[in-house]
């Protein structure tokens, strides 16, 4: 395995507050600023830091707004997972391509480590839905797409090491069409990883493909995080998805969006999804957004 | 299950895509040959009338010369329209304030046959081979481009994002996305460029040069009523077309572009 750049993390931070956690249910925090300064994920520095931001953009009728996002504030610490949920069509996607340098907010603040975006940046990769992998190259060439700024000799090391990681040994010379869903999604996180960002940006990576994939490629990401700890900023609608991977999950409301409720899940991974701590974090983003795990919606 | 299913069949049966054209071609063959003898046609020759006429072609040397006088129009005007065509329309395609300027001109000249500009081609370049270079550069260079165009416009964005994430600078997005990512439609533009291009050769030499195989067509009716050899020098110009097809289909099957077509 390779040195990891925060030996300090290697102990997932969430472990450490299980005991403390697991007593009540006082664990989450409904506030849309960052957290209380006792919470032991405070270990990491900042990684991402999203102040009082808007969005809106012309609408179709003429000389009208539309209102995406309004007063979204965050905070991701360094080596976190942190998922945001909401209901389709909420602006999650909109809030991660802003935060990815891809769109520009109305109004607001967004600092990466510390620097306010301005624009793509190849030390925070984005992962796609779908497509993002090249057609016209190889696996391997995919992967090594973002590695011109490494010497030649050690390409070939790294590209074998994400193959390996992200399961597509002997897929190598393969072209992406020749591939399934989930592998063409598991050619694109190893690019990403190849590239060796520091901060990887999914949006609903995972959207695309089949129920029992999914399944699978959410246990894989969490090994590959466990053995990486990048930071990761996970968008999905899919509340279980969020509840199984994520360190905290960070529910948005309906449009105009903003964080309404900031949930943490220290539960020790790999998850037990029947334990009851799992299906009570679950309830409680259920609730949040205004749903019932049980069937139906409770509040509109 | 009866063992007759069971055991396979050893005999060998030739494939359906070549016995259905080879059918189609000799009732052709002999509708043709039945129509010629029955309207007792003294000019218009028979199927074997136009084999021998393609054997006296060969025979007189006059085929592979005119065949290559052919060719080699096509290929310059074709080259000339490539190099000019996709660096073109590839700048049209990114540049969209170049396409608004552009492309109502392209609009206008696009629609013009190629066999309008023979009067100004023989204007400008005098009866030699320059004029049908010029007229199959014309005739090609706009499918060229406009296929060119439409396929940077048709970019996928998250191509062009993700290429941004890694931070590509202008020549690497261009080497490395942007002419991969086209490519398959470019030469989906060629191909039908080339078609167009053998089209506009023989027109063009039926009035503009002494040599190939539109000329061989001209000729053989004015020196002496010879539709053998019309039809013969037809054939000809159909056959070498579809050698021309069959080998840019070839170049669609490459690893670079296949992906670009689907499920073929």
């Amino acid at each position: 395995m390779k040195d990891l750049p925060w030996p300090f993390l290697r102990e997932p931070a969430t472990k450490l507050c299980t005991a403390q956690c697991s007593i009540g249910t006082s664990s989450h925090h409904t506030t849309t600023m960052g957290s209380p300064t006792a919470d032991p994920r405070e270990i990491g520095p900042l990684a991402i830091s999203v102040r009082d931001l808007w969005m809106s953009y012309p609408s179709q009728r003429q000389g009208e707004l539309t209102h995406v996002l309004e007063r979204v504030n965050l905070e991701v610490r360094e080596g976190e997972f942190v998922c945001i949920v909401g209901p389709s069509g909420c602006g999650k996607t909109t809030l991660l391509n802003i935060i990815g340098g891809f769109l520009r907010a109305s109004r607001g603040e967004v600092l990466v480590e510390g620097e306010p975006v301005d624009g793509p940046d190849r030390r925070r990769i984005f992962i796609f839905q779908e497509g993002g992998v090249f057609p016209w190259l190889t696996v391997r060439e995919n992967i090594g797409f973002g590695l011109d700024r490494i010497p030649r000799s050690e390409r070939d090391g790294v590209i074998r090491h994400y193959v390996e990681m992200v399961g597509l040994s002997g897929f190598e010379r393969s072209y992406p069409r020749e591939l399934s869903g989930g592998m063409r999604q598991r050619v694109e996180i190893a690019r990403a990883l190849a590239a060796n960002p520091e901060i990887l940006y999914m949006d609903e990576p995972f959207g695309a493909l089949d129920y029992i994939t999914r399944f699978k490629m959410r246990d894989d990401l969490v090994r590959i995080w466990e053995a990486e700890r990048k930071t990761i900023l996970f968008v999905t609608h899919d509340i279980d998805e969020a509840v199984q991977l994520a360190g905290r999950v960070l529910v948005m409301s309906r449009r105009p969006a903003t964080i309404q409720e900031d949930v943490d899940i220290d539960l020790p991974r790999p998850r037990d999804l029947n334990s009851a701590a799992y299906l009570q974090r679950r309830e409680q983003i259920f609730a949040a957004m205004g749903m019932s795990p049980h069937g139906g919606i409770v509040r509109e | 299950m009866s063992r007759d299913q069971d055991t396979p069949r050893r005999s060998w049966r030739p494939p359906a895509e070549l016995v259905l054209p080879c059918t189609v071609a000799a009732v052709v063959l002999l509708g043709w040959e039945g129509t010629v003898r029955l309207t007792r046609n003294d000019l218009f020759p028979g199927p074997w009338e136009v084999v021998l006429g393609i054997v006296e072609l060969i025979r007189k040397g006059l085929l592979l010369k005119y065949i290559v006088a052919s060719l080699f129009r096509v290929t310059w005007g074709f080259f000339l329209a490539i190099l000019v065509g996709v660096p073109l329309g590839l700048f049209l395609g990114w540049f969209r304030p170049a396409y608004q300027a552009f492309n109502p001109l392209i609009q206008i000249l696009r629609p013009i046959s190629p066999i309008a500009w023979i009067p100004l081609a023989i204007l400008w370049f005098g009866v030699s081979d320059a004029a049908p270079v010029f007229l199959i550069f014309l005739s090609s260079v706009f499918p060229i481009t406009v296929s060119a165009t439409a396929a940077v416009q048709n970019l996928q964005p998250v191509y062009l994002r993700a290429a941004s994430n890694f931070e590509l600078g202008r020549m690497r997005l261009f080497r490395r996305v942007i002419l991969p990512a086209t490519l398959p439609q470019i030469l989906t533009g060629i191909r039908i460029a080339l078609g167009i291009a053998w089209l506009v050769v023989v027109a063009a030499e039926m009035i503009a040069v002494n040599s190939g195989l539109g000329y061989l067509i001209i000729d053989a009716r004015n020196a002496g009523k010879r539709y053998d050899l019309v039809v013969a020098g037809m054939v000809v110009i159909g056959l070498i077309g579809l050698a021309l097809d069959l080998v840019v289909r070839r170049l669609e099957r490459f690893d670079e572009v296949s992906w670009g077509y689907g499920n073929r």
